[in-house]
């Protein structure tokens, strides 16, 4: 990371406060406030944790058991994509990995890796609550692509490459006609 | 009733488009539960509320089952400490889906109900835990709670009444473990999700101490319906035990996976072959996982007039849990299957305990062994052992949610496992 002290700008320390004003305790903040963190770090290597820390009057040693504890935090820099992949239980029976393979093997690194140019970072995931959607990747912490096939993952890295991310998509139940017509009217 | 399922309309999330706004759910009768109940409190006193709802059994939506009114009552008599109701929306357990299109297409029910369930027990704060992967739906569901703040709904002197409460929404960052009610509170409150152990209850000291009920996004969903009905009329869906609506959320290898509403005790081969369109590329159901990961599978002939409800899945040998149902078809392989899972939770266990620690830690390398053919026919029973040996003994189920599928698939499917095993025994010559 770069020398240069890190801190919060006055807007962000803005959205801090409201965060704490949710909470009986500045604790409570810890994850939230590593969020604001990561969303402006991309990550929570250790300095930005110390932010966290300082801003919040916490121990390090807190904000650091609460940031290798939780998946979704970046412990080091990652691409500027990261495809997370489920391969669990419904992803698995659905094809999980063979997504998870392509992807590999489309941008030439393993599970656990960036690409060169820092642009793909992969990672094999838990359920993410879209298993009758399944193959599925959520991009960056943010949008699910859904009921992937070949052809939707070479399309979504196609897509992505060119900084073009996939839209929120909503999934109806079926059951909802009138929901459903209305949706794609 | 649930012959006649077939005319079901749903009522957790009906065919009606842009319900999630506050104008078209109150033209749809949305907050009239809420406000009959504030508007009339000698007839809807506090304990009236919960005795309805509990006569109503709503059986929570989360996994365990336990009737929410009930939970309810357990709140001490107020005292001059907050009090909190903490509901869950970390919806994690693998195959589970459901409480995500509360979150989209039908928000004000679910703030709706949590807004009686806090007036039932005295509550001043409410907290919506999402998980964080959820972020989109956070954002959708914050829209929803801005608009019934600006409606008085929620805030200070509700509806002129003398009742007033607050509602928070926050998000984790990734851990199945803060769906376990003790973990989510510990996550609530800043710090890593390791579950507490029980005693004390949260009721008697939940988060920063004090009294504080859990309760899942479903469950808490339906108490507006028992409200306007009845607790009558609430039993009147679904089957003896187990009434309701329910949010059924079908995956895996049948045609048309997704999330579909139909009354509690639906039968499980209705919903397979008609409801969810059958098993994909006609082929043949070889088994069903009925209720999230940690339930116990159920191979095809075991599920012969078995419908999704708790007394008639007990039977057969499984559990309810979150009613996310995982059917696989004839080609699946059980130990991959098998193995994946264990992994879920070796990667899930919070560490606390060492029956789960380490214990999910060997069941999936004794898993590894066997998926590789490497495996013995004594690892079998050596990880039916071990399942023993983690059942019962830690701080949260987890543990036991861990072992549960161990056992169940390779005492349901021995004779793959077995010859997973044998092919490498004799692989040498
Ligand atoms: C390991 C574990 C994970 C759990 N995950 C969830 C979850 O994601 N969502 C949920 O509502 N309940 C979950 N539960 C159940 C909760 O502990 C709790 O019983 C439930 O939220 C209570 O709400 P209910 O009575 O309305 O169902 C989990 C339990 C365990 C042991
Ligand atoms: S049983 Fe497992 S997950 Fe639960 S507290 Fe113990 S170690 Fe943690
Ligand atoms: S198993 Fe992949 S989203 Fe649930």
């Amino acid at each position: 990371m770069a020398e240069q002290e890190l801190h919060f700008t006055d807007e962000e320390l803005n959205e801090i406060e409201k965060i704490k004003a949710k909470f009986p305790t500045a604790k409570a903040a810890t994850l939230r406030v590593l969020w604001v963190a990561q969303k402006k770090y991309g990550h929570v290597e250790p300095e930005v944790q110390a932010l966290v820390a300082k801003t919040l009057d916490l121990p390090e040693s807190h904000v650091h058991g609460v940031a290798s504890f939780y998946t979704q935090y970046y412990k080091e820099e990652m691409g500027k994509f990261v495809l997370d992949v489920c391969t669990c239980l419904s992803c698995q029976l659905c094809g999980g990995y063979d997504v998870l393979h392509q992807i590999e093997d489309r941008l030439g690194i393993k599970a656990g890796e960036t690409t060169d140019d820092g642009l793909f970072s992969v990672q094999e995931v838990e359920c993410l609550g879209a298993c009758g959607y399944a193959p599925m990747v959520q991009i960056t912490n943010g949008v699910y692509a859904n009921n992937l096939t070949e052809e939707k993952v070479d399309k979504l890295l196609e897509n992505l490459k060119n900084g073009k991310m996939p839209e929120f998509e909503s999934m109806v139940m079926r059951q909802n006609e009138k929901r459903i017509k209305a949706a794609t009217e | 009733m649930v012959e006649d399922w077939k005319s079901y309309e749903p009522l957790l999330i009906p065919d009606i488009p842009n319900l999630h706004k506050i104008d078209v759910y109150e033209d749809n009768g949305g907050y009239e539960a809420f406000r009959t109940v504030l508007g009339d409190q000698d007839k809807w006193s506090r304990k009236n509320v919960t005795e309805e709802v509990k006569a109503a059994n709503i059986r929570g939506r989360g996994g365990a089952g336990f009737n929410c009114g009930l939970k309810w009552s357990f709140m001490p008599e107020p005292d001059d400490r907050p009090r909190y109701l903490a509901c869950n929306g970390d919806e994690s357990e693998p195959g589970t889906f459901k409480d995500r299109n509360i979150f989209e297409f039908n928000p004000h029910l679910f703030i709706e109900g949590a807004l009686i369930a806090a007036y039932a027990m005295s509550i001043d704060t409410i907290y919506v835990y999402v998980r964080g992967e959820y972020i989109d739906w956070v954002n959708k569901f914050e829209e929803a709670v801005e608009e019934a703040y600006e409606k008085g709904y929620i805030g200070n002197n509700i509806l002129d009444s003398d009742f007033s409460v607050d509602l928070h929404t926050t998000y984790g960052a990734g851990a199945y473990i803060c769906g376990e009610e003790t973990g989510m509170l510990e996550s609530l409150e800043g710090k890593r999700g390791y579950p507490r152990v029980k005693p004390p209850f949260p009721a008697q000291k939940g988060l920063w101490g004090n009294p504080t009920t859990i309760n899942n996004i479903e469950t808490l969903a339906n108490v507006p319906l028992v409200i306007n009905n009845g607790a009558e009329w609430y039993q009147s869906i679904g089957v003896e035990g187990h009434t309701g609506p329910v949010l059924y959320g079908i995956s895996g290898h049948v045609n048309k996976p997704g999330v579909y509403e139909y009354p509690a005790g639906m039968p499980v081969m209705d919903l397979i072959n008609d409801v969810a369109g059958g098993i994909r590329g006609g082929k043949k159901l070889k088994a069903l996982i009925p209720g999230g990961a940690s339930t116990p599978i159920l191979r095809a002939d075991q599920l012969e007039g078995v419908s999704m409800d708790s007394n008639s899945l007990r039977e057969a040998g499984s559990m309810m849990g979150t009613a996310g149902m995982v059917v696989m078809d004839e080609d699946t392989d059980m130990v991959d299957l098998l193995w994946r899972i264990t992994h879920f939770f070796h990667h899930e266990s919070c560490g606390q305990c060492t029956p789960c620690r380490d214990g999910t830690g060997w069941l999936e390398k004794v898993m590894v062994k066997i998926k590789n053919g490497n495996g013995e026919i004594k690892d079998l029973d050596l990880l039916l052992d071990m399942t023993t040996m983690m059942e019962g003994r830690t701080i949260c189920a987890l543990a036991d949610a861990a072992a549960w599928p161990v056992r169940h698939t390779i005492t349901r499917f021995r004779d793959e496992f077995e010859a997973r095993c044998k092919k490498s025994v004799h692989a040498v010559a």
